[in-house]
């Protein structure tokens, strides 16, 4: 069992969800940026260039690029290749419609810097407006 | 969040269920904004005919109704009919048309998609304007217009250069937006949201043709992110194509939505303007020495110089721009296994035809194509592996959505590829 920490913040679509981290420190685009067919991170520049995020909870620091960001992340729910949860560093139209189309439990605004404290691989679990962070 | 008592009968299905339907994303929306209440529009750009295999999917097994309630309103129900749109929207750029048959690698059960697609929506009510850049034909909506806009190049060219008011909107949230006249009255729509965040200084050089304008706005994406850059220095007077490439371009690297450049944006006449009287943030520097890198970004997911397609038009050209590339291709011809497309909206494609640019064009070998682009449509020339394009948005997405080589140039450059079959670009 390793150290344990709480963050809290504003929930953007509510639900319980709990599994592994997967921590982009770089926003994400989703046009472009991700396959949703695959769930897969394909922006060439992305430090997570080539990763599945499917059946894992997202932490990223922000949505990037086009429009297409929600379109595709509900495409990811309609194919089943989605993250289970997501949390956003700061929210904008482009995550926040995202996050409702893709139907998964999300958070934002927290209390620390989610993608400085949780690290990929850390257990997470979303509650509504709170985040149990295990860390690995 | 609060709602009046037309919107609380919306939802309550006073309208019908499909208008019920969109109030509850809206509702879900504006729940994960934190938005304090709707605002009316009157404007829809958004995204219904585009090809995708889940609509395929959906539209053969259960009709379009269910596709528009599953796609464009989130929503599971088993809908009556989907009404009218209740106020004027349009559809943005999406697949490649019947005209395209023979010249786009591209499956043939998508254009009949997008057909019945335009068939179904225009019986609805849905403008198909088919272009990423309606600003060019006749949806130019007015300063202080709310509006719900998709198409990041769009939503930055309507906040920025217009002064109209809207978020960068998506698929079910335009949607929604069509069937009730409302959106979340959130993040642009507010006064206090629309100042500057970040001050860039072009310095030790003059911005003033079209690729500096987008290697800039480039920069001003990766500087600001998601945020408000204001950008100040020694320029040209840009025009609708170099500020169409800026807008693309800060909206590709970052995630800009709105930006001011004082005395040329109509929100902000002084740099103490656009910050709106807050203090005046420390510069960031855009010199000799930051464009060069920029250029080197963009230019590096090419190796070889051997180009064999040339891409123009991102965003959708104007008329002078496939002027321009008329007059550069006079009487010349392209390199043959090399193809150069020109991408434009379907109503600038028809006064193109009509003032004789597309013959030239055509005549050297290139196209003139309406509705798409490649990207949008994953499309290219069989067989294509590296590309060239004066646009540093498809130099950016086009290498991951077709696992091709990029060159970012002037006009003039990819042009010249185009004839040579070799790319010879470079930074001045």
């Amino acid at each position: 069992m390793g150290d344990h920490l709480v963050l809290r913040g504003r929930n953007v679509v509510p639900g319980r969800v709990e599994g592994e981290a997967l921590v982009s420190h770089e926003p994400i685009s989703g046009w472009g940026g991700i396959d949703p067919m695959r769930g897969v991170i394909i922006e060439p520049r992305h430090e997570l260039f080539g990763v599945c995020f499917s059946g894992k909870v997202l932490v990223f620091p922000s949505a990037k690029g086009s429009s297409g960001w929600s379109g595709f992340f509900q495409t990811t729910r309609l194919t089943g290749t989605a993250p289970i949860g997501m949390i956003i560093g700061r929210v904008s139209a482009k995550s926040a419609l995202g996050a409702v189309v893709t139907r998964v439990p999300a958070i934002t605004d927290l209390d620390a810097d989610p993608c400085s404290v949780i690290a990929t691989g850390d257990w997470v679990l979303l509650d509504n407006a709170t985040v149990e962070v295990t860390k690995q | 969040m609060f709602l009046t008592d037309e919107e609380k009968r919306m939802r309550d299905g006073a309208e019908g269920d499909a208008v019920a339907a969109a109030m509850d994303l809206l509702l879900r929306y504006g729940y994960a904004l934190d938005a304090e209440r709707l605002c009316d529009i009157r404007n829809v750009a958004g995204t219904m005919t585009q090809p995708t295999p889940v609509k395929a999917k959906i539209v053969a097994e259960s009709g379009w109704d269910k596709a528009f309630a599953v796609i464009n309103l989130d929503s599971d129900a088993d809908l009556a009919s989907i009404p009218q749109m209740r106020v004027p929207t349009c559809q943005l750029q999406h697949g490649f048309g019947p005209d395209s048959v023979d010249i786009v690698p591209y499956p043939k059960a998508n254009v009949e998609l997008q057909n019945d697609a335009e068939s179904y929506y225009g019986r609805h009510g849905v403008n198909i304007l088919a272009t990423c850049t309606p600003y060019q034909v006749g949806n130019l909506p007015l300063r202080g217009e709310h509006c719900a806009w998709m198409e990041s190049s769009a939503v930055i060219y309507a906040n920025s250069v217009l002064g109209a008011r809207t978020n960068c909107e998506g698929i079910a949230s335009t949607g929604a937006a069509s069937l009730t006249g409302k959106i979340p009255c959130w993040g642009n729509h507010l006064d206090r949201n629309r100042y500057g965040t970040h001050l860039i200084s072009v310095e030790g050089l003059k911005v003033e043709s079209f690729q500096d304008w987008g290697m800039l706005g480039y920069f001003a994406g990766g500087v600001s992110g998601e945020d408000h850059p204001v950008i100040t220095g020694d320029f040209g007077q840009p025009d609708l194509t170099e500020l169409k490439h800026f807008g693309a371009a800060a909206a590709t690297s970052g995630g800009v939505e709105l930006y001011h450049i004082p005395g040329i944006t109509p929100e902000a006449a002084t740099v103490e303007a656009a910050f709106g009287g807050a203090p005046v943030p420390e510069k960031v520097v855009y010199g000799p020495a930051e464009r060069r890198a920029i250029y080197e970004t963009l230019n590096e997911i090419g190796t070889s110089s051997d180009v064999d397609f040339i891409l123009l038009g991102c965003p959708h050209a104007s008329v002078d721009q496939i002027r321009q590339a008329a007059t550069l291709l006079d009487g010349k011809r392209l390199a043959s296994g090399t193809e150069l497309w020109i991408m434009a909206p379907r109503a600038l494609k028809v006064m193109a035809d009509r003032s004789g640019y597309t013959e030239v064009i055509e005549k050297a070998g290139g196209k003139v194509l309406a509705d798409s682009c490649p990207a949008m449509s994953r499309a290219a020339p069989a067989g294509t592996k590296v590309f060239a394009t004066d646009s540093a948005k498809q130099a950016h997405y086009l290498p991951a959505i077709l696992g091709i080589e990029a060159w970012f140039g002037t006009t003039e450059e990819c042009v010249n590829a185009a004839i040579s079959g070799r790319w010879n670009g470079g930074l001045d």
